[in-house]
């Protein structure tokens, strides 16, 4: 399976984390699947390898390639049957630090991130009654002469638990005194090694995939008036400029989960034989199969050219948005061939059909759900009226 | 002193092998399907410890094939190694284990101030493990096989576990040395993306027939291998009978029964 955009560095990216994937095989995966265990061993042979250093500039320690080829690494990952989900923030969380820090704070964390010295992996916005509308979150920041204090609570804040930074999205103006609600809102650098027990508590949600994430309680948490990055009051617009490369990596991630199923969709459609023939002979068995991959193959393209454009520095967030949802249900439509294909055995877990169905469906959802792209693309696309 | 690794490109482990009129082609969906040879593997990540931990200057990876062996060589590169040359000529075809070994040990004669030589066991698609003594017995060095280990290299000497099916055994001797390591001996790291995005970018010299004083024969002419007859092997013919019977006694008794019939016992 090739795509339009690939060239040698591409191929031999593949081939590396194919490498390193081989050694992390399905069994690895379905036990901490089992134990609900962080993946440790797989994330350090990826820090080692200096795959999540990847869109760290080379200046400060990083590759410096481009968000095309972080995507292939994070595709590979999930095709190999694996999950980065466990260390994919750490890639991109920084990029917040890289565009709006300031040039000390840059020098000082970006080289300990692309080591891996320092985990920068947890991006606290969401909250119990603030989803989708970012807007609406309550956890506030004041100021107080040079340190500010914090108060609130953010959920979904997944690896908080496995991460020393956390980037936190926090009110710095009440609502009602800026002149729109996505003003007045900023972004802190929260060093969680010195705020666990100092006024931040962190609590595990059990989910239905291994997932690492929690809740996040801050009860006047100080933090140095340093920790702001960029200028306060600008924290949203901040956070819109992360997220198209946020939509392209996840929706790669999909990509993979979408060529793993069908790999095994195929396979096993060849093999099991039921009325003295495979089942794939049967085009009821065959075409939703075939289906699926077409819907894979043209999100893979989506997907490439939203890379594309983010990496010439073009606007991207009708493609990037778009890629993630072609991506996002593409792969959903793949598990979900998968799984019929499988018949009984597609719910044993021993063949893991189960585990990655599972664990694609979060895709629909987080980090932006399905309806919230669909009501982009009809409002800044297509200039239908805004809905919300 | 430079640390020499030889490297074989071979077929993947996954590939896929077919026979069409007595030629072997082979393909991997999964990924490429040529790779660094897996024995060698252990053989380049000891290079790179000889140089990391023994005060080597340099890690250098030597590979005999076609054009396209440069990819094995990019995966040394990515690994960590600080060099790699291409020995490639069309007049090397159809070399033979003696033919290999006459033109690597030209190529390391060539290599000023190679002292030690590091060869995996055994190449995964040939699986003869003649070319390091081979190579070794060209050079008039010493060879030691089934290493598992390089303990120390200190002035003029070297210090080596074997490992044999018997047990291990400590050999010192003096430089230079060729020496074939097994698998036990290291971990080999993965290419880091630093490696790969270098590997990428460098150019890989090559050396033709007349690059090298090889002395010999080489190529198909002089080899003693006949690859005349090239075939598939034949399917394996098979079937499963499943022992009927109202109790175990008397399933058994009709399987003991089969296998009298079969004379198997
Ligand atoms: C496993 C997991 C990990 C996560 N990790 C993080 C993290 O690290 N950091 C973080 O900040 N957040 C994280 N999240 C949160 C995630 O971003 C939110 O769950 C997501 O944005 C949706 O918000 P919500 O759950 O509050 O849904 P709600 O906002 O309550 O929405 C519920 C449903 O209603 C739909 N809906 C809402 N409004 C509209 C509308 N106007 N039109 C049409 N449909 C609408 C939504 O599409 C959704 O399907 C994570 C979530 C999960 C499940
Ligand atoms: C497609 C194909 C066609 C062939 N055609 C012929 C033929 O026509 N006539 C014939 O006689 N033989 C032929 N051979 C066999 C070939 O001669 C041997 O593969 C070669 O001499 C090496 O021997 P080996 O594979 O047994 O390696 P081994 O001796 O098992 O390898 C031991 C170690 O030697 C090193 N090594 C081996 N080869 C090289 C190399 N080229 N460069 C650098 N290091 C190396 C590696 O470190 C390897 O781990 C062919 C092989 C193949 C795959």
């Amino acid at each position: 399976m090739t795509t339009s955009q690939t060239n040698s560095l591409h191929d031999d990216l593949r081939q590396g984390v194919r490498q390193l994937c081989r050694r992390f095989p399905d069994a690895y995966w379905r036990d901490l699947d089992k134990q609900g265990a962080y993946p440790t061993d797989f994330v350090r042979a990826m820090t080692e390898a200096g795959y999540l250093g990847a869109l760290i500039p080379e200046q400060y320690g990083g590759v410096g390639v481009g968000i095309t080829e972080t995507s292939i690494i994070l595709e590979e990952v999930h095709r190999s049957g694996g999950n980065a989900a466990a260390c994919h923030a750490q890639m991109y969380i920084m990029g917040t630090l890289l565009r709006h820090g300031s040039e000390a704070q840059k020098a000082f964390y970006l080289p300990k991130i692309a080591s891996g010295e320092l985990r920068l992996q947890a991006f606290g916005v969401t909250e119990p009654d603030a989803g989708t509308d970012t807007t609406k979150i309550w956890t506030t920041a004041v100021r107080e002469n040079d340190h500010y204090r914090i108060r609130g609570q953010k959920i979904w804040t997944s690896r908080a638990q496995h991460s020393d930074l956390m980037l936190l999205l926090a009110r710095t103006t009440p609502v009602e005194k800026v002149a729109k609600r996505t003003h007045g809102l900023s972004i802190f650098l929260i060093d969680l090694r010195q705020a666990v027990g100092n006024g931040v508590v962190i609590e595990p949600i059990e989910t239905m995939i291994n997932h690492h994430t929690t809740q996040v309680f801050f009860d006047d948490l100080r933090i140095p008036h340093d920790s702001l990055i960029g200028e306060e009051g600008m924290g949203f617009r901040y956070i819109l400029d992360g997220m198209n490369a946020e939509r392209i990596l996840i929706a790669a991630e999909c990509i993979g989960d979408g060529y793993w199923f069908i790999d095994r969709a195929s396979g096993y459609a060849k093999e099991r034989v039921v009325f003295d023939r495979p089942i794939g002979q049967n085009q009821g068995v065959q075409f939703p199969i075939a289906q699926a991959y077409i819907h894979v193959r043209a999100a893979d393209l989506m997907r490439f050219e939203a890379a594309r454009l983010f990496d010439n520095g073009r606007s991207c967030g009708a493609e990037a948005n778009m890629a993630k949802l072609l991506a996002a249900d593409a792969s959903w439509e793949a598990a979900n061939v998968t799984l019929q294909t499988y018949g009984g055995f597609g719910f044993a877990k021993e063949y893991d059909v189960e585990r990655k169905f599972r664990e694609t469906r979060l895709y629909q959802i987080a980090p932006i759900s399905t309806n919230l792209i669909l009501s982009y693309i009809g409002q800044h696309v297509l200039g239908m009226p805004r809905s919300f | 002193m430079k640390v020499v690794v030889c490297t074989k490109q071979t077929p993947s482990t996954t590939a896929v092998f077919s026979v069409n009129n007595g030629a072997v082609s082979w393909e991997d969906s999964g990924g490429k399907p040529n790779v660094v040879n897996p024995w060698d593997e252990y053989a380049v990540e000891e290079a790179i410890r000889v140089k990391e931990n023994h005060g080597a200057s340099q890690a250098i990876a030597l590979t005999m094939g076609t054009p396209d062996s440069q990819e094995a060589l990019k995966t040394c590169l990515a690994m960590g190694c600080d060099e790699a040359i291409l020995v490639s000529d069309p007049s090397f075809a159809g070399s033979d284990t003696l033919g290999t070994a006459r033109i690597l040990a030209a190529a390391l004669e060539k290599i000023d101030g190679a002292k030690v030589v590091i060869f995996g066991k055994q190449a995964i698609d040939g699986d003869t493990g003649l070319t390091p003594v081979q190579v070794a017995r060209k050079l008039g060095w010493t060879p030691v096989t089934y290493v598992s280990a390089i303990k120390e290299i200190k002035g003029h000497t070297i210090t080596l576990e074997r490992l044999l099916e018997d047990g291990k055994e400590t050999v010192t001797t003096d430089l230079p040395v060729v020496i074939s390591v097994v698998k036990e001996i290291n971990e080999p790291r993965y290419p880091s993306f630093m490696g790969i995005r270098k590997a990428n970018r460098a150019t890989i010299p090559t050396w033709s027939a007349a690059d090298l004083n090889i002395s010999g024969g080489v190529g198909a002419g002089a080899s003693q291998a006949d690859w005349s007859h090239v075939y598939a092997i034949p399917a394996r013919e098979g079937s499963v009978e499943i022992i009927e019977g109202d109790s175990v006694e008397e399933k058994v008794a009709a399987l003991v029964d089969k296998l009298f019939e079969e004379k198997v016992i």
